[in-house]
C-alpha cells in the first residue's frame, strides 16, 4: 500500500496540475476552482485528488476530518461517482491538511479545499468541487483513450474504470493513467451526472475504516507516536484565570519515568482565548502513568482571582436579573407592545438551559515535533488550519512547513474548534526542548472546556379574542457565545444565543427577538448545533404552551404557523432562506410515523418538535410513558430528516441515531455546574451519558426533496429536547422548563 | 519482581511498576493501541480487555494482578486473519461512527455472547460501556446478528 504522497512534495507538483505520483501511479491534482477558506488572498484553490495505481487500485483522497460524522465515506464517493469507478475499487487514504504557498497575490491557498469540521459543512462544500474533480480525471482519461484510438472523445463513454469504444472495445484507466498524466486539465467547467446516472451517490455504503476499527488498528490523534516524544500532563490552574502562586516539584521528580517539570503560561486576564485555556505545570515522562504519577506529586498553590467566588447559582440569580433590564433587539416585525395591550390572552414561560460541558469519547491530546525551521503535528482535531496558524504565529515556522496529520477523531462536537490543546503542546515542546505528546485525562476534559453558554429564554405570546397568535417575543439572558473569542469582535455579542430569523420569525405579524449578556468568567464554545439547540428546547416548548392556551392541537398550530410553502429569510449559518414548507413536511412525515393523535393510555404521551439547523431540516416524535413514581421510559422515537439530496443513506441514517441519542442524553442528565470557581464535575460519573439502557432505537425517515445537501451531522439534535418534554407534558401535564430533566418527574413538582 | 503472563497468545514479561495499570502497559509499552483510554476510573468501558477471556476494564486492573493470566485485547480477536462473528456484524450492521468506543464494545459483547449465546434486549442492556455518538441501536442489531451466526455454526 502506498504512502499518502508527502505533502510538501505534492505542493510543488501540485501547480503542474498533474503528475506521477511518488509510487508511480497517476496523480491528478485538481483545481478545485473554489477558493479555499484559507485563502488571505484570493488565490486559486487546488482541489481534491486522486490516484490511479498500476494494478488499477483506484486511491481516493479524504480531505476532511473524520469525527465520525463519516466523511472519509461519503466525500470520496462524491470523486468516485463523476470518475466513474465501481466503489469497491476504490481504497480512500486520509489527506494531510494541505497547504500552498500563492505567489500572486501573496498568500495561502489549500491544496484540498475545506479540510475543518464545523457546521455541518463538509458535504455542501464538497458537493460541487469534489464531484468536478472527479469529472475532470475521468475527461482525461478520456481524451487519452481518444487519442490511442484516433477516435473523437465526444463519441466515447466510461463505465466501471474503463473507458468505452462505440465499437465496445475498452482501455482500463489503469493502463490510460500514464498517458493522461501528461495532459493538461480542462480549464472549464465539466457536465455532471444526471441523478438518474449515479450508481455511488445514494447507495448505503459503510464506513470505509470499519474494519480497521473493530480490529483495532485504526489510528486516533491519542494513538500517535514518535520515538522521541515524552508524554506530558498538566496541572491546570482550577480558577479562570487563576496563576501558579508557587510550586514544589521535587516530589515530582523523583518519581521513576519522570524527565522534566516545566511551567507553562495562561491567558492574560481579559486577552483573547486565541492559545491555551490555563496556567499549569507540566510533567513530561516517559509514559502516560509515569506522568500522571508526576503530576499527582506537584504541590501547587494557585492564586484565586476574582472568578473564583462565582458560581452557577449567583449566575442564575444574575440572569434572572438581567431579564427584567434592558435588552439589544436582533429583530422586531410589526408591533409586538401593542398586539401585547390588544391581546385577549398572554402566555409567557422561562426556559433554563444549562452550561454543557463536550466530553468526547477520546479526550483530546497533541503530539508535536518542533525543529527550528519545521514542525510536525498528529492530533485529533476538527480545525486544522486554525492549528496551523496557531503554530505559526507561536513559534515562527512557516505554515508550509507545518506538517499537520490527520488521524480519526474520536468525537468532535465542535470540542476541537478550540485548538487550546495544540497550544499546550507547543508550550510544553517550546520549555521543554522535546517533542512531546500531550495527554488529557477525563477530569482535565470536564474542567476545561469551552463550555456552551447557559441561559434563561423568556417567551411571550399574545393571542387575540379567536385564539390566534397576534406577537411573539423571545428575550435571551445568556453568557455570551462570544466571550473572549478572537476575531470576533465584529460579530453582534447574540451570535450563538439568539436566533433572530428561526420559526416561528416571519409567521407572527409582530414579532420580537432581544438579548441580555450576562457576565460570567468561564469560557464558551460552539457546542453540537450550537444555536439551534441553545434555542429549540424554549421555542418548541413554548409553542406547546401557546397551542394549549389557544385550545389548538400542536402540530395544527405550527402547520398553521409555516401556512403556504415559501420562503423566508435566515441570515444565520444555513441561509439564506428557511422553506417552511420543508419543515411542515419533517412534521407531517414524523407525526405519521408515530401514529400522531392516537389515544393512549393514562401516563403516556406523544410529543413533537422541528428545527432549522444549517441549512437541514429534522422533526422529531417521541412518545413516552412516565409511572406514577416518576420513571420515565421512551417507548419510540421517530426522527425525520430532510437535509436534500443524500449522499449515503446509512452514513445519514447512522448520523440521525446518533444525534438523537445525544439529544435524549443530554436533556436528560447532562449539566455543567460551578461553584467557587471550579467546574464541579470531574468524571463520567457526574457527567452520566446516556447508556444501552435507556437508548430507545430510533425510527430515522429520510425524505428525499432533491435540494442541494445540506449536510448532517448536526440537524439531529436539536428538536430532541423539545419533542421529549412535550410528550412529557402530554403524558403527565407537568411542564419542563429546566435542562437537564435530571430527577424533575420524581420531585413533588409533579403533584401541582 | 518479574510478572508474566499471556497476551495476545504470546507469552510476556513484565518488570516495571506494577501499579500500573493493564491499560497503559498496553497502549505506552506493548504499543497495542486498540484498546482505548476514556475515563481512567473503570466507568466508560473504552479500555475492555478480555482477562482470562471475561471482559475487564483494564485502566484499573494494574499489572501486579496480571501475573500468570491471558490478556486477549481487541488485537488479538481474531484468528489467522478471521473476524471473530462480533467484529464481522459490527462491520455488517455498519456500527461505528467515530469508532473511539468500539474496541471496548466488541471486547465487551464478546463476553456476554459467550456467557449468554442467545442474548436478550434486557441482556443486552447490561453493558454499561459508553458511546459519545449513540450507536446504541445498532450495537443491539450487531449483536443480535452475531449471536444468530454463532448459534448457526454450533447447530
Ligand atoms: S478508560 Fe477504563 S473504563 Fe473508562
Ligand atoms: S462511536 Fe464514537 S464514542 Fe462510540
Amino acid at each position: 500500500m502506498s504512502a499518502v504522497p508527502d505533502t510538501r512534495a505534492l505542493s510543488r507538483r501540485a501547480f503542474l496540475g498533474v503528475s506521477l505520483s511518488a509510487a508511480g501511479g497517476l496523480l491528478l491534482a485538481l483545481r478545485s476552482g473554489a477558493a479555499g477558506q484559507e485563502t488571505a488572498a484570493a488565490g486559486e484553490a487546488l482541489g481534491a485528488f486522486i490516484r490511479i495505481e498500476p494494478d488499477g487500485r483506484i486511491v481516493i483522497g479524504a480531505r476532511g476530518c473524520e469525527i465520525g460524522q463519516g466523511v472519509k465515506t461519503s466525500l470520496p464517493m462524491l470523486i468516485a461517482e463523476e470518475l466513474d469507478v465501481p466503489w469497491p475499487a476504490v481504497t480512500v487514504e486520509q489527506l494531510p491538511y494541505g497547504l500552498v504557498a500563492a505567489r500572486d497575490p501573496p498568500g495561502f491557498t489549500s491544496l484540498y479545499g475545506p479540510q475543518g469540521a464545523g457546521g455541518s459543512t463538509n458535504i455542501p462544500d464538497g458537493w460541487h468541487d469534489l464531484r468536478l474533480a472527479g469529472a475532470r480525471a475521468r475527461w482525461l482519461l478520456i481524451q487519452t483513450a481518444a487519442r490511442v484510438w484516433e477516435t473523437p472523445p465526444d463519441r466515447l463513454t466510461t463505465r466501471e474504470a474503463h473507458v468505452v469504444h462505440p465499437d465496445g472495445r475498452t482501455l482500463g484507466y489503469a493502463e490510460l493513467a500514464p498517458r493522461a498524466a501528461k495532459l493538461d486539465l480542462p480549464a472549464a467547467d465539466l457536465p455532471l451526472k444526471a441523478r438518474s446516472e449515479y450508481r455511488i451517490i445514494g447507495q448505503p455504503t459503510r464506513v470505509v475504516d470499519a474494519r480497521d476499527i473493530v480490529t483495532g488498528v485504526a489510528a486516533y490523534g491519542i494513538d500517535a507516536a514518535i520515538p522521541s516524544a515524552l508524554t506530558a500532563l498538566i496541572a491546570r490552574c482550577p480558577y479562570f484565570d487563576g496563576e501558579v502562586a508557587s510550586v514544589d516539584e521535587a516530589q515530582a521528580r523523583r518519581v521513576p519515568g519522570v524527565r522534566q517539570v516545566v511551567r507553562i503560561p495562561g491567558p492574560r486576564p481579559g486577552a483573547p482565548l486565541d492559545r491555551n485555556l490555563a496556567a499549569g505545570v507540566a510533567v513530561l515522562a516517559d509514559d502516560f502513568w509515569s506522568a500522571r504519577k508526576g503530576r499527582e506529586a506537584l504541590r501547587i498553590t494557585w492564586t484565586r482571582p476574582s472568578g473564583a467566588a462565582d458560581s452557577s447559582a449567583a449566575l442564575e440569580r444574575r440572569a434572572t436579573a438581567a431579564l427584567a433590564a434592558s435588552a439589544k433587539i436582533a429583530r422586531r416585525d410589526g408591533n409586538p407592545d401593542e398586539a401585547r395591550n390588544a391581546a385577549a390572552r398572554v402566555v409567557e414561560a422561562v426556559y433554563v438551559m444549562p452550561l454543557l460541558a463536550h466530553a468526547t469519547m477520546e479526550p483530546p491530546n497533541a503530539l508535536i515535533d518542533l525543529k527550528p525551521k519545521s514542525a510536525l503535528l498528529i492530533a485529533s482535531l476538527q480545525s486544522p488550519g486554525g492549528a496551523s496558524q496557531m503554530i505559526h504565529a507561536m513559534t515562527g515556522v512557516a505554515r508550509t512547513d507545518i506538517e499537520i496529520r490527520l488521524p480519526r477523531v474520536g468525537g468532535g462536537f465542535g470540542r476541537r474548534l478550540q485548538n487550546d490543546f495544540v497550544a499546550e503542546a507547543v508550550l510544553v515542546a517550546q520549555a521543554a526542548g522535546t517533542p512531546v505528546k500531550v495527554m488529557w485525562t477525563r477530569e482535565d476534559d470536564l474542567q476545561n472546556d469551552f463550555y456552551r453558554p447557559f441561559g434563561l429564554h423568556q417567551l411571550r405570546a399574545s393571542l387575540d379574542a379567536q385564539g390566534r397568535l397576534t406577537s411573539w417575543a423571545h428575550r435571551v439572558a445568556a453568557t455570551p457565545r462570544k466571550y473572549r473569542a478572537a476575531g470576533m469582535e465584529d460579530a453582534a455579542d447574540w451570535v450563538g444565543c439568539v436566533d433572530p430569523d428561526g420559526f416561528p420569525a416571519g409567521c407572527v405579524a409582530s414579532y420580537l427577538a432581544e438579548f441580555v449578556p450576562v457576565d460570567f468568567s468561564i469560557p464558551r464554545g460552539w457546542w453540537r448545533a450550537p444555536l439551534p439547540t441553545f434555542c429549540a428546547f424554549a421555542v418548541e416548548s413554548f409553542l406547546d404552551e401557546v397551542a394549549l392556551a389557544a385550545g389548538t392541537d400542536p402540530l395544527t398550530l405550527r402547520l398553521d404557523l409555516l401556512g403556504a410553502p415559501r420562503e423566508l429569510p435566515y441570515r444565520d449559518h444555513g441561509g439564506p432562506t428557511l422553506h417552511t414548507g420543508r419543515l411542515g413536511g419533517v412534521l407531517d412525515s414524523a407525526a405519521g410515523a408515530i401514529g400522531y393523535g392516537r389515544k393512549l393510555p393514562a401516563g403516556r404521551g406523544i410529543g413533537l418538535a422541528s428545527h432549522f439547523t444549517h441549512g437541514g431540516y429534522v422533526a422529531h416524535a417521541l412518545e413516552v410513558a412516565v409511572s406514577q413514581a416518576g420513571a420515565l421510559e421512551v417507548v419510540r422515537c421517530v426522527c425525520a430528516a430532510d437535509v436534500g439530496e443524500i449522499v449515503n443513506p446509512l452514513g445519514l441514517e447512522a448520523q440521525m441515531m446518533g444525534a438523537t441519542l445525544d439529544g435524549l442524553s443530554t436533556a436528560l442528565e447532562l449539566e455543567i455546574t460551578v461553584r467557587d470557581g471550579r467546574i464541579e464535575q470531574s468524571n463520567f460519573p457526574d457527567y452520566r451519558l446516556l447508556r444501552m439502557g435507556a437508548a430507545p432505537d430510533v425510527e430515522v425517515h429520510l425524505l428525499p426533496s432533491g435540494f442541494p445537501p445540506s449536510g448532517a451531522g448536526e440537524m439531529g439534535i436539536p428538536s430532541v429536547a423539545p419533542a421529549l418534554a412535550n410528550a412529557i407534558f402530554a403524558a403527565t401535564g407537568q411542564r419542563i422548563r429546566r435542562l437537564p430533566v435530571g430527577d424533575q418527574l420524581k420531585s413533588p413538582a409533579r403533584a401541582s | 519482581m518479574a510478572i508474566d503472563f499471556t497476551l495476545n497468545q504470546r507469552p510476556v514479561r513484565y518488570d516495571g511498576d506494577p501499579a500500573m495499570p493493564l491499560l497503559w502497559y498496553l497502549r505506552d509499552h506493548a504499543r497495542l493501541t486498540g484498546t482505548k483510554f476514556g475515563c481512567g476510573i473503570g466507568y466508560c468501558g473504552a479500555c475492555t480487555v478480555h482477562l482470562d477471556g471475561a471482559a475487564t476494564r483494564s485502566c484499573v486492573v494494574p499489572m501486579s494482578a496480571v501475573g500468570g493470566r491471558r490478556v486477549t485485547t481487541i488485537e488479538g480477536l481474531a484468528s489467522d486473519g478471521r473476524l471473530h462473528p462480533v467484529q464481522q456484524a459490527w462491520i455488517e450492521e455498519d456500527v461505528a461512527q467515530c469508532g473511539y468506543c468500539q474496541a471496548g464494545q466488541i471486547m465487551a459483547a464478546v463476553d456476554l455472547i459467550t456467557r449468554t449465546p442467545a442474548p436478550s434486549d434486557a441482556d443486552i442492556a447490561t453493558l454499561t460501556n459508553l458511546c459519545r455518538c449513540g450507536t446504541y441501536p445498532r450495537i443491539r442489531r450487531a449483536i443480535r446478528r452475531a449471536a444468530a451466526q454463532l448459534n448457526r455454526t454450533r447447530r
